[in-house]
């Protein structure tokens, strides 16, 4: 039983990592989307360029550049920020692409009827085209969330203390073994579905209001 | 130009690297695939407790994060009195994730055989299994193609967190040579390059792959 508990008590510190990264990657990906989808040559090319070295290396190995490599003049970033700042940024390369294929997939006419009514290009991606594209990223933010949840679980290589790390802790010191793995890998399991029904709800009362 | 000429020295360690996480990669994908195959018939199997056996195993493994995986065989089984060394404990889990994994690919794939054709097959007095043989998996894997090439990937890039198992892989040698000249951000930036070499070109011939698939699709000019 104190095995378990000592697992359950990474739990706190596992959402933190993984709401507070999603927060970081869901708001970075905005600008980036837009700049994906500008009429600027360039900015599209930068876009590309970011996103694809972003996902190109594996999650672990910018949270060992973040923690180990940087350090600005005797700063350094401790593990839970190094853990947030990497995997958010990772999230944000992810999130683009999936607000930027909910973008493509509304209907022409949204751009056409907004301009044909004197909507300036401004107004028309953030009153007309933002709104529905979120409704339709939602199913695949989520499906993302959820992989970022178990993702989470690599912040443990530096150090952060959740549910990966508190396993293999007492998998260490207590001789924990076997169990205690397989309960921290159906916990990471059942942790994932409150987050899918929630998103499944809040999904279904939002696609009420798209038209495609 | 210093950091050129240590990159140029640290190199031969880091390519040796980078070749054993291409073969774990390889193995990995080998044990899993057919195993995946398997998964994939028997999460559709009459037999009720079939059935339940696969899902359950093809949920834990997709839910389940794959370094909690790796460590599981290396540092949780012992205490069941079995030891594996590192690289097979890596092997075992990534294959086992592999498996999870392309097993809902493959039924996702194996769903997508136009109806039809299986009709036919019946109506011409093929048997079950010459059906699966010659009608359903050509097709399911045609179709299947370019999401499998795409997890290839992932389970490329998941070969890093090999490290925290005591392999010796691309992002360990690194680890190890930035802890003995302090030059981690250097040696970390060289080794995320030599996986972004392989997996950036990689996809874009999943990207390739999906057009080549969805041709049909298209209207014909």
């Amino acid at each position: 039983m104190e095995h378990l508990n000592a697992v359950l008590s990474g739990i706190p510190m596992t959402l933190l990592v993984t709401a507070a990264s999603f927060a970081i990657g869901a708001t970075a990906a905005i600008p980036l989307t837009l700049l994906m989808m500008s009429p600027w040559r360039p900015g599209r090319l930068l876009a590309r360029v970011f996103t694809d070295i972003i996902r190109g290396l594996p999650p672990v190995v910018w949270l060992f550049i973040i923690y180990f490599g940087v350090s600005i003049g005797g700063f350094q970033f401790d593990a839970v920020s190094a853990a947030i700042m990497g995997l958010g940024v990772v999230s944000a390369a992810y999130l683009a692409e999936i607000y930027r294929s909910g973008v493509l997939s509304l209907h022409e006419g949204q751009w056409e009827a907004a301009a044909a009514m004197g909507v300036g290009r401004l107004d028309t991606v953030a009153r007309v085209v933002a709104p529905q594209a979120i409704r339709v990223a939602v199913p695949a933010a989520t499906g993302y969330a959820i992989s970022l949840l178990k993702d989470s679980a690599v912040a443990s290589t530096i150090g952060v203390t959740g549910i990966a790390y508190m396993a293999t802790q007492d998998a260490r010191s207590n001789a924990g073994g076997l169990p205690v793995y397989l309960f921290a890998a159906a916990l990471y399991v059942l942790l994932a579905v409150p987050v899918a029904v929630a998103a499944r709800l809040a999904g279904n009362a939002m696609q009420r209001k798209v038209s495609r | 130009m210093n950091f050129l000429d240590s990159w140029l020295d640290w190199s031969p360690t880091l390519l040796n690297g980078l070749w054993l996480s291409i073969r774990i990669t390889f193995v990995s994908l080998l044990l899993g695939l057919p195993l995946g195959m398997v998964l994939a018939v028997a999460a559709t199997a009459r037999r009720a407790w079939v059935r339940y056996l696969a899902i359950a195993f093809i949920e834990l493994g997709r839910g389940a994060p794959a370094i909690v995986v790796l460590q599981l065989f290396y540092f949780g089984l012992p205490s069941t009195g079995l030891t594996l060394a590192s690289m097979t404990a890596a092997v075992v889990a990534l294959g086992l994730t592999t498996a999870a994994f392309t097993s809902e690919i493959l039924r996702g794939g194996i769903n997508a055989v136009p109806p039809g054709t299986l009709e036919a097959s019946a109506a011409l007095a093929v048997g079950p299994l010459d059906t699966l043989r010659y009608i359903t998996l050509p097709q399911a894997l045609r179709i299947a193609l370019a999401p499998l090439l795409g997890f290839a990937i992932l389970i490329f890039q998941a070969t890093a967190l090999c490290t925290t198992i005591a392999v010796p892989e691309l992002l360990s040698q690194a680890y190890s040579i930035g802890s003995s000249t302090f030059q981690y951000l250097s040696v970390l930036i060289l080794a995320g390059l030599m996986y972004a070499v392989i997996t950036i070109p990689s996809g874009w011939l999943v990207t390739r792959a999906e057009a080549r698939m969805s041709r049909h699709l298209r209207p014909a000019n």
